[in-house]
């Protein structure tokens, strides 16, 4: 149990203390001080590490879980998880920090929040650390479920709880669909971690569970990351809180499906079905999230999709970058290797710039008491500070200089130029369009966030007054947003200083095999000369204000597209249409009445017993077996059916108790002939009893009605019954004529030298299987005590017992 | 023999199907006879003697089923006798011994 555990682990156990905590503090001090100082811990030790990983090295924490089964905490330190977990930890500082003043300490349930806060964050970085891809998948699964728990933190709201539904239908949807794949890859590879199974390299990618594996573990990684179609629930997952919108649902959970992307690249990289897939689902993704943004008016709404459109962005970088792994050697792999860079690149921007956004955001809703753009603006005079972030972040995200947007929004520019040159997986033809949907996603992202910052800060104020006047946010608010604005500029001056440290070793682990040949070199400049990826920046931005300044005469389009076909509704109508299908099914079967139930299940007797007994061949009929028959035991047999009969049809109750009197005292006979006197006396016994019992009770109970049922409830009854006593009779013919097995018995007959019986029924009942005979006696205690509690609940019962 | 099993079971079944609860545990007894005299037959007919040693016989029929038996029959007993009073019972307290009529309540 290594340090960096204890220190990993530290979410969880402050978890478990913050509710006590809460309870001793409230109101006195806000408990996000408390919590505070988990993620700065985790952070400044993940900052120790830098110089280790920087020079190439990777670290691994090994804790045995549940070795039988190969599951084991295996946490590795490599570039990637490192950029991952600083993220995660820095972030996460920040979004508690915020959120210390977001959340009133005396309305909220505050513990609740940071139980579910740090319930993330502990599962987040197991996803990033973990090299075990089972151990993975429960740390994954975790984000899922506190994701689920954040969402609805407001959970008195109607759509807090529709959001939180839909997420977690989703995203453990995928996940389970990427346990599957995880399973099919460790059966592959059979090694359940994931840096052996890189190193198996592509030796791996002939089997033919390969593709299963590969579509499966996409399928996880889309869900969670919001690709199109399933991007449906980010949206809706704004109903959380806005720290938590910014810490899970732009910064980092989101981003845990582009981690396992990244990080499975160079198992899956290089074939073509994971190029298509994860670029033109990405493609498709940024093109489908910055074109909705657009039209949306709330604010937090357009964040959701403009991080759907950036998260897409991210997919189809690493979806090109996987190009690389095709070539062998030459510039062309370089170059493409180049995209994955820039993947790491931008979403470490953009962490930075949406974080910075979301919490601006978060400071307008706090403040004005609306996310509606429609009924916000003129903000900026009263709101400065908010302002200018509001603006260095949008800029970045649409790709402007001098922040760190520009210089990754250039090198995606630039590998869609190069892909478009490609010429193997079909791209001859379709080569162009990467560029062309690229340039045209980015387009609409530099609208709408003109639309964001000017329609809320600029022009009269339209908002509604409240009844408190508008100010700025107070400053412990504005700490967070601050910093990472104050980031978003720094790294655009100074990039290549996080590229040595971070972001050039994360490039390394997702392409280790590049690394160690030495050629993952890069040096970020903003200016390159006049390249296409500039004149598609110029161009972007004279179209982008050109759509800005007529959104009004083109929003109509939006119209166009039919309501009933949205994802949303496709989502909505399956899940009512699954509901109301099942509840029908069910209510169909479950009547209550237990007559079908039985009828079930004597239908079911019949189907398995007979269905087996058919198309299996164990029936044997052998009849040598067989003992010599009687006359005597011929007419016993004809007597047993008449008295059965006589119980069935008889009319009256005395009746047909007699008949099955009869019908015990025969089955004595019977005993008899079989050679077993223990059995015949003690049928004997019981029998009287059983008779004398029917005949005390019979009194007080109804007359037997005449059955008047319809013939088809009596035809039912029929069949069933004749099919189970055809089926019965056949098993007891085929019990008699087959003999699979010597009978164990033989053990018995020392009964007399082992327990000096000689009667080894006697024997057996009470000495070898004497626990068998007390449990016996057991179930006679509690019959004796249930008929004596009923009879003497009818004593002291009160006044529903009369006429007795 | 089999033959009289499958008669028994058939008879049973159609007994516990019905709704009247005296018919019911009319069957159930019945379906116990059934079982009984099953199991009895696997373990083989009439061969040999009873199994009680000493006697002059060589063989005898295998005591197994037989010590089964004697534990089915007295837990049969057991819960024959707890359905009659249960039925006498909710006879007394609900005024019928109709099934359809004993279901009260749609969902539980």
């Amino acid at each position: 149990m290594s340090w960096f555990f204890l220190i990993l682990m530290l979410p969880f156990f402050f978890a478990l203390l913050v509710p006590p905590l809460h309870k001793i503090i409230t109101p006195k001090v806000h408990t996000g001080w408390f919590v505070l100082w988990v993620p700065l811990i985790i952070f400044i030790e993940l900052l120790l590490n830098i110089p280790t990983i920087s020079a190439g090295k990777r670290i691994l924490h090994h804790l045995p879980w549940i070795p039988t089964y190969d599951i084991n905490l295996t946490m590795s330190i490599d570039g990637l998880s490192l950029v991952f977990g600083l993220l995660i930890s820095g972030i996460g500082f920040l979004v508690v920090l915020y959120s210390i003043y977001y959340l009133s300490k005396h309305k909220e349930a505050l513990h609740n929040f940071y139980v579910y806060l740090l319930l993330f964050m502990g599962a987040m970085l197991g996803v990033v650390f973990s090299d075990n891809i089972f151990s993975l998948y429960v740390f994954w699964e975790v984000t899922s479920i506190s994701s689920f728990l954040l969402i609805a933190y407001w959970f008195q709201r109607d759509r807090s709880r529709y959001g939180a539904l839909k997420s977690l239908l989703i995203t453990v949807f995928g996940g389970l669909a990427m346990l599957a794949g995880f399973i099919l890859l460790s059966i592959i590879t059979n090694t359940h971690s994931i840096s052996s199974m890189i190193s198996q390299g592509g030796a791996i990618s002939s089997h033919s569970l390969f593709m299963p594996a590969m579509v499966l573990i996409l399928l996880g990684a889309f869900t969670k990351s919001a690709q199109f179609p399933f991007s449906i629930w980010l949206p809706d997952a704004m109903e959380a809180p806005t720290p938590v919108s910014a810490y899970l649902h732009s910064a980092t959970m989101v981003k845990a499906g582009i981690y396992l992307v990244a990080r499975l690249t160079p198992i899956f990289g290089g074939t073509s079905l994971w190029f298509w897939l994860v670029t033109g689902i990405g493609l498709i993704t940024l093109l489908y999230g910055s074109f909705n943004a657009v039209r949306q008016t709330d604010l937090k709404a357009l964040l959701a999709y403009s991080t759907i459109s950036q998260l897409g962005l991210i997919m189809s970088l690493l979806g090109l970058g996987s190009a690389a792994l095709y070539y062998d050697a030459g510039a062309e792999k370089t170059l493409y290797a180049l995209a994955i860079f820039a993947a790491i690149f931008h979403l470490f921007n953009h962490s930075t710039f949406k974080g910075c956004l979301f919490m601006v955001v978060g400071i307008i809703d706090h403040e004005t008491g609306t996310r509606d753009i429609r009924r916000l603006g003129g903000l900026m005079h009263v709101m400065p500070i908010s302002f200018t972030l509001a603006l260095i972040g949008s800029l970045s995200m649409a790709g402007l200089p001098p922040f760190n947007g520009f210089l990754s929004k250039e090198l995606f520019f630039a590998a869609t130029v190069n892909a478009s040159g490609m010429n193997f997986f079909n791209m001859e033809n379709l080569g162009i369009l990467i560029p062309l949907v690229a340039w045209i996603a980015s387009v609409f992202t530099f609208v709408y966030c003109l639309i964001m910052v000017f329609k809320t800060f600029t022009g009269s104020p339209k908002y509604v007054k409240s009844s408190r006047e508008i100010r700025e946010a107070p400053i412990g608010m504005l700490i967070s947003p601050i910093v990472l604005g104050a980031l978003v500029v720094i790294i655009f001056f100074i990039p290549n200083t996080f590229v040595h440290y971070l972001l050039g070793p994360a490039w390394a682990a997702v392409l280790p095999s590049f690394a160690q040949e030495g050629i993952l070199n890069v040096h970020v400049s903003p200016w390159h000369g006049f390249t296409p990826e500039l004149l598609m920046t110029i161009g972007v931005v004279l179209v982008g204000l050109l759509l800005y300044k007529t959104f009004k005469k083109w929003r109509g389009i939006y119209r166009l597209y039919p309501q009933f076909l949205t994802l949303n509704n496709l989502y909505d109508r399956s899940l009512d249409g699954m509901e109301s299908i099942s509840s029908s099914i069910t209510k169909k079967y479950m009547t209550g009445s237990l007559r079908h139930y039985l009828i079930y299940i004597f239908g079911f007797i019949l189907l398995l017993l007979g269905g087996t007994m058919t198309l299996g061949k164990g029936v044997v009929f052998d009849s040598s077996l067989d003992g010599p028959t009687n006359i005597y035991e011929i007419a016993l047999l004809f007597a047993m059916i008449i008295s059965a009969l006589a119980v069935l049809f008889s009319r009256s109750r005395l009746a047909s108790i007699i008949a099955l009197g009869t019908l015990g005292y025969l089955v004595v006979f019977f005993f008899v002939l079989f050679r077993a006197p223990d059995l015949a006396l003690t049928q004997l016994v019981v029998e009287t009893i059983t008779t004398v019992l029917f005949l005390l009770c019979f009194y007080h109970l109804p007359k037997l009605k005449k059955e008047d049922q319809p013939i088809s409830f009596k035809l039912t009854n029929g069949v069933i019954s004749l099919g189970v006593g055809v089926v019965m009779t056949i098993v007891a013919l085929a019990a008699n004529g087959s003999k699979f097995f010597d009978s164990i018995s033989y053990f018995y007959e020392d009964a007399y030298e082992l327990a000096g019986a000689k009667n080894i029924v006697n024997a057996i009942l009470v000495d070898f299987r004497g626990f068998d005979t007390m449990l016996e006696i057991l179930v006679l205690t509690m019959a004796g005590l249930g008929v004596f509690t009923l009879i003497k609940l009818r004593m002291t019962g009160g006044k529903e017992d009369e006429g007795v | 023999m089999s033959i009289v099993v499958g008669i028994l079971f058939a008879i049973g079944t159609y007994l516990i199907l019905s709704k009247t609860l005296l018919r019911i545990i009319l069957g159930v007894s019945i379906f116990g006879h059934g079982v009984n005299l099953l199991l009895l037959s696997m373990g083989g007919l009439k061969k040999g003697g009873p199994p009680l040693l000493g006697l002059k016989e060589s063989s005898f029929t295998d005591p197994l089923p037989q010590a089964l038996l004697l534990t089915a029959i007295v837990i049969n007993f057991a819960t024959t006798a707890l359905f009659l009073v249960l039925s006498y019972r909710a006879y007394k307290v609900l005024g019928t011994d109709d099934l359809e009529e004993l279901r009260s309540y749609e969902d539980e």
